[in-house]
């Protein structure tokens, strides 16, 4: 009972603390993650700053209300998981690995997606150089073929999900893949970029026109920061 | 060739439903190829009819932007196969199962959502307009209250985009009433399952004015809910529920 007091407070703490700048960018493997507590991290970029392609209004509650929900929930249910664990409770544990899935992968998603975001007048839109530029255009043949294909696939998802380049671990090799809800990417495969298809992510501004959300996202993808998560 | 037959049919089948036809017009006759066209379903009230628990802004894009995507698509998704069809080729015929499923999935729960919608002011939004249906309820709930409850509890725990239903489950003579939920656009088409109401709960059924709180439509929706049609599905049969489809074609 005490810890979990505890745990629940040094978490309210660190959701209220503003990270340090650089330990945002430091990302996932950083510290998101207080205490074993998983954080809402701050932004590296201001609400209003990916406009037009993303209006601000849709950025503030992405990121304070839906991604924070997901940071809240997550943290709540690890509590219950090791509370179930404590007592051996293995059906209690088996029941709470769908919403770990879904909360701890709305985390992971969205901590990544805003990494992979950039205005423009910091390298938002700049095309990817270096490995990631040669993987694009061996696998796509070029930067144009390959965002085709990308919101080919963003439009083709059937509900909430996500859209991603990928690196199969095994192969080395980029490619597409979509991914239910919020099932974050893991496993065989490194996520390089994402974009969120919710509709959340963009009805505000562009309702149900979401090919044009699609087509505006690029000019604001951090390629810098994908071209960091190839190996 | 055929292509453009078969469009003919598809126009001919949309001047029928819009009242329109011609005293010379040909009755139409599908071949064995082509598919019939659905048209979007008028709804049974305005826009702004739901106000101020569902936006007329709301409203407008769902029905006559989403609903008619899924219209679109159906269409087109039906088109591809009854060409396939035609032309035996069973891998299309099988590649297009999900686009149907979605597409029609999407045609069904909006058509019936919309009915089981109605003016907050209207004696339908009554559950006293549901005398058997609520007695079921109760009997199977203990009381409207916890019925809600359960159906809010359902609806809050769904994972992306999807939908809530009640629906009446026969097997053989039994009946009873459930809560279930399905995932994007499944609809509920089980055998033996009969739809009495859904709430879509995708979120641009409530973002522009809800935004993230899911909880406050999900709480707002109860004043809207039209409980005439409710007892109607619930005393009738499936083939009556899904009656409304072949009027939209």
């Amino acid at each position: 009972m005490n810890s979990t007091m505890l745990r629940t407070s040094a978490a309210r703490s660190a959701l209220r603390a503003a990270a340090p700048k650089s330990s945002t960018r430091a990302g996932l493997a950083g510290t998101t993650f207080v205490r074993g507590k998983a954080t809402l991290p701050d932004l590296s970029y201001d609400y209003g700053a990916l406009e037009p392609a993303i209006s601000g209004k849709i950025m503030e509650l992405h990121h304070k209300n839906h991604h924070n929900t997901y940071v809240t929930s997550y943290n709540n249910f690890s509590t219950q998981l090791e509370e179930a664990k404590a007592k051996s409770d293995i059906a209690a544990q088996i029941a709470l690995q769908p919403l770990i899935n879904f909360h701890g992968g709305g985390h992971i998603n969205h901590t990544l997606f805003w990494e992979n975001l950039a205005p423009t007048n910091q390298g938002g839109g700049d095309p990817p150089t270096g490995k990631l530029a040669q993987a694009i255009n061996e696998s796509y043949g070029s930067l144009d073929s390959f965002k085709e294909k990308f919101n080919t696939a963003l439009a083709g998802i059937q509900g909430s999900g996500w859209a991603w380049l990928v690196q199969d671990t095994q192969t080395g090799n980029v490619q597409i893949r979509t991914y239910a809800n919020q099932d974050p990417v893991v496993g065989q495969f490194r996520p390089i970029l994402g974009v969120d298809a919710w509709e959340h992510a963009y009805y505000l501004q562009y309702q149900n026109r979401k090919a044009e959300y699609f087509k505006a996202i690029w000019d604001v993808i951090n390629w810098k920061a994908a071209e960091k998560r190839l190996k | 060739m055929r292509s453009i037959m078969k469009s003919s049919v598809a126009f001919v089948s949309f001047l029928f439903t819009t009242s329109t036809i011609a005293s010379d017009q040909q009755p139409f006759q599908f071949e064995a190829m082509a598919a019939p066209s659905h048209t979007l379903p008028a709804l049974p009230y305005a826009y702004d009819a739901l106000e101020p628990h569902i936006s007329a802004q709301i409203m407008e894009l769902h029905h006559s932007k989403h609903h008619q995507t899924y219209v679109t698509n159906l269409n087109a998704a039906m088109k591809t196969q009854a060409e396939a069809v035609h032309t035996s080729d069973i891998p299309t015929q099988v590649s297009l199962q999900a686009a149907i499923k979605f597409n029609a999935g999407g045609h069904i729960n909006h058509s019936l959502f919309w009915q089981n919608l109605a003016p907050a002011s209207s004696p339908e939004a009554k559950p006293s307009s549901a005398p058997s249906l609520v007695s079921q309820i109760k009997s199977t709930w203990g009381d409207e209250a916890a019925f809600r409850e359960a159906f809010k509890a359902a609806l809050l725990g769904i994972q992306g985009s999807g939908w809530g239903w009640l629906v009446k489950v026969e097997t053989g003579a039994e009946q009873r009433l459930a809560i279930v939920t399905t995932k994007d656009q499944d609809p509920v088409v089980g055998k033996g399952e009969v739809p009495i109401f859904g709430v879509d709960m995708w979120e641009h059924a409530y973002y522009l004015q809800y935004l993230n709180g899911k909880a406050a439509y999900v709480e707002n929706i109860w004043n809207v809910i039209n409980w005439k049609t409710a007892e109607e599905r619930f005393l009738g049969t499936r083939a009556d529920v899904f009656k409304l489809l072949k009027t939209s074609i």
